[in-house]
């Protein structure tokens, strides 16, 4: 019995598209199994790190002689996340400035009638799975690359990062790290793309009118505006690079207690993931407990790279391009 | 049309500023190949070195001679121009050389005895993938079960319904989720089956956790971006009509977004069906066929691949079965790319996008 004056009032608009409808039994139960779905994912993520835990405690706790290798699991999971890192950066030093220039290709430099395909076929190298990129390393590119060493070595064993030792099968951790650059670059590109497509177009003509050239158009405008976007591109990228094990296990000789910046030689760190593959066949008891451990570890640093990714691009109301 | 804003038309200047003539990047790239080519005579062939010298050589020709002619701003566009082109090139020169190589060493194996045998009682040469290739799709297909209805819904409870903090940390976590190392998930995978199952347990419905864990938020964000693209309107005429929530979801907003759901799916089921490191850990691998992922090892394409490029045997015919089976990987991952391509172009709604 509501009165017309009532129906006339101004209703406040629905707060999302979803809107008002009538209720009914169907309704809570649909309403119900969508919400306990997107509770199922929460809780899977607090369990993923829940059993992590339960799993690799044992291992923080135990006696050092009990441990692989006979040292404290800090020490053994030390070698490992510092060959993470630096395989990381080896990767990122690469792909941060090639992604930076094919996404500024695409968005603005090539032709617009083919620019839609071309970041079709960036596409596809994220699509290749981690395991032919290992392949391919090992096949095609360490062999390529041995000459090369060899001539860093020669040249160049001055710097901390050679030694005249090079290795003879390419196998290194220059290696794996263009293979991880390679892997991480189709992220990167497509964050930096989507970032610089949404250049206020106002903002680029107005830099044309004033004379400037593209470059200095591009310099001004699009990488200033897309600066947030360029950061958790690469720190997205950063994530996946710190997480990849297949490639890393297939291409990089590695010694999981190695400590070393040397990047052209036979003797290389590991990497946790690595290093989690190529023992966890093998291991019982303690042993695997300090795998999952490490693993534990890993998932605290990606977790926090891709936490500051996400606030970065959070920050960023607008922007909706960064998924994966 | 921002290129041509840039470059001022030559007639239009006739004394001030002479540009380079417009033939001129064009011969420079043909005569820094031919020089290029020169020095490899000396120097030693190869295809990457012949295309990087061509790519320095060019470069700074044109920097030169448009830095002589032009000026240093426009020399310096010239410079960035050439730089981000080559960066495109030689960022393809990967992919170009990994399709080439999978290609030509997977033919070796691609034969029928591949698809129709399995590894029992093979030492050296023969044997194939059709275990690992039946592990990898009930596996996978497993995964598919799980994550599609929990991934859609999900998305459609933070499209229709979600509101406040929990949908926010919902979409901050998904976020997050789509970070989880690979092998993370593997380990996750043991640690839970660990406790029900005991010590070194090895199963094929553990690998499908492990990959669903990966899959369900490349669910939930694909399907949340094609629920979003559904017009409110379509939403509020059927609320108009007395239709409830439940069904104004399932028979309007649904059918709507449904090709670009199973786009999402197909793109999701292809970024896990490659993935090894979780399968190493978990389902392990054996030499035979095993059908049921809730009894034992089984063994997927990746990890049959890997397995056999680590232990070739003495012959080495593992290393050609490996490269088979990535050839076979890499046609199924393509294969779905497509596939999530056709759906995306012949069923989209009309109007839409």
């Amino acid at each position: 019995m509501t009165s017309p004056t009532t129906a006339l009032t101004p209703q406040p608009p629905p707060p999302r598209v979803g809107g008002q409808a009538p209720q009914r039994r169907g309704d809570r139960v649909f309403a119900g199994l969508s919400l306990g779905a997107g509770v199922l994912i929460l809780l899977t993520l607090a369990a993923v790190a829940l059993f992590l835990i339960t799993e690799g405690y044992p291992a923080l706790v135990a006696d050092k002689a009990d441990l692989p290798y006979g040292i404290s699991f800090w020490a053994y999971v030390g070698p490992v996340v510092f060959g993470t890192l630096l395989a990381a950066a080896v990767a990122l030093l690469f792909a941060f400035p090639m992604s930076i220039a094919i996404a500024l290709y695409i968005s603005h430099y090539a032709p617009r009638r083919v620019a839609r395909s071309l970041g079709y076929v960036v596409d596809l190298l994220a699509a290749i799975p981690s395991l032919v990129y290992g392949l391919w390393g090992v096949g095609v590119l360490a062999p390529y690359l041995v000459p090369q060493y060899g001539w860093l070595g020669r040249n160049l064993a001055w710097l901390p990062f050679f030694t005249d030792n090079a290795s003879v099968t390419g196998r290194t951790l220059l290696t794996g790290g263009l293979v991880l650059a390679v892997m991480i670059l189709p992220i990167m590109t497509a964050v930096n793309r989507e970032v610089f497509l949404q250049t206020p177009t106002l903002h680029e003509e107005a830099a044309l009118a004033l004379g400037a050239t593209r470059w200095e158009m591009v310099r001004m405008t699009v990488i200033p505006y897309g600066r947030s976007g360029i950061v958790s591109g690469a720190m997205l990228g950063l994530g996946r690079a710190l997480g990849e094990t297949i490639a890393i296990l297939t291409v990089v000789s590695a010694n999981p207690q190695t400590v070393s910046f040397v990047l052209n030689t036979s003797d290389n760190p590991s990497t946790i993931a690595a290093n989690i593959a190529a023992k966890f066949p093998e291991s019982t008891g303690l042993g695997l407990n300090a795998l999952i451990a490490s693993g534990l570890v890993l998932f605290v640093i990606t977790f926090a790279v891709n936490y500051a990714a996400r606030a970065v691009v959070a920050r960023r109301a607008e922007f909706d391009g960064a998924a994966g | 049309m921002t290129a041509t804003l840039s470059r001022p038309a030559a007639d239009d200047q006739p004394t001030i500023f002479r540009p380079l003539p417009r033939w001129f990047p064009a011969a420079t790239v043909v005569a820094s190949a031919a020089v290029s080519a020169l020095l490899q005579l000396m120097i030693g062939a190869g295809i990457v070195r012949f295309l990087l010298l061509t790519a320095v050589i060019f470069t700074l020709v044109l920097y030169v001679a448009s830095r002589n002619q032009e000026g240093s701003r426009r020399a310096t566009d010239r410079f960035v121009t050439s730089l981000v082109t080559s960066s495109f090139l030689l960022a393809m020169l990967p992919l170009a050389s990994l399709t080439i190589t999978v290609i030509t060493r997977g033919v070796a194996r691609f034969d029928l005895a591949f698809f129709t045998t399995d590894m029992l009682g093979v030492v050296g040469a023969g044997g194939g993938g059709k275990a690992a290739i039946i592990g990898t799709f009930i596996i996978t297909g497993l995964a598919t079960v799980i994550s599609v209805p929990v991934g859609l819904l999900t998305a459609i409870y933070l499209v229709e319904y979600g509101r406040g903090r929990l949908a926010r940390s919902i979409t901050f976590m998904v976020d997050v989720m789509t970070g989880i190392p690979s092998i993370v998930a593997g380990l996750f995978a043991y640690a839970l089956f660990v406790i029900f199952f005991g010590a070194s347990v090895r199963l094929g419905i553990g690998g499908a956790i492990a990959l669903s864990v990966l899959m369900t938020p490349v669910v939930v964000r694909s399907s949340e971006e094609m629920l979003k693209l559904v017009p409110a309107e379509l939403r509020e005429a059927s609320y108009a009509l007395g239709v409830p929530k439940y069904r104004t979801i399932l028979k309007v907003v649904l059918p709507a977004a449904a090709a670009g759901i199973a786009t999402g799916i197909t793109i999701s089921i292809a970024r896990v069906i490659g993935e090894t490191a979780p399968l190493l850990l978990i389902t392990g691998s054996q030499r035979g066929v095993n059908w049921n992922p809730f009894d034992g090892r089984m063994t997927t394409l990746p990890v049959y691949a890997f397995e056999n490029f680590t232990q070739p045997g003495t012959s080495g015919a593992g290393i050609d079965r490996a490269w088979t089976a990535a050839l076979v990987l890499m046609i199924i991952v393509l294969g779905l790319n497509l596939v999530a391509r056709l759906i995306a172009r012949f069923f989209a709604p009309k109007g839409a996008r």
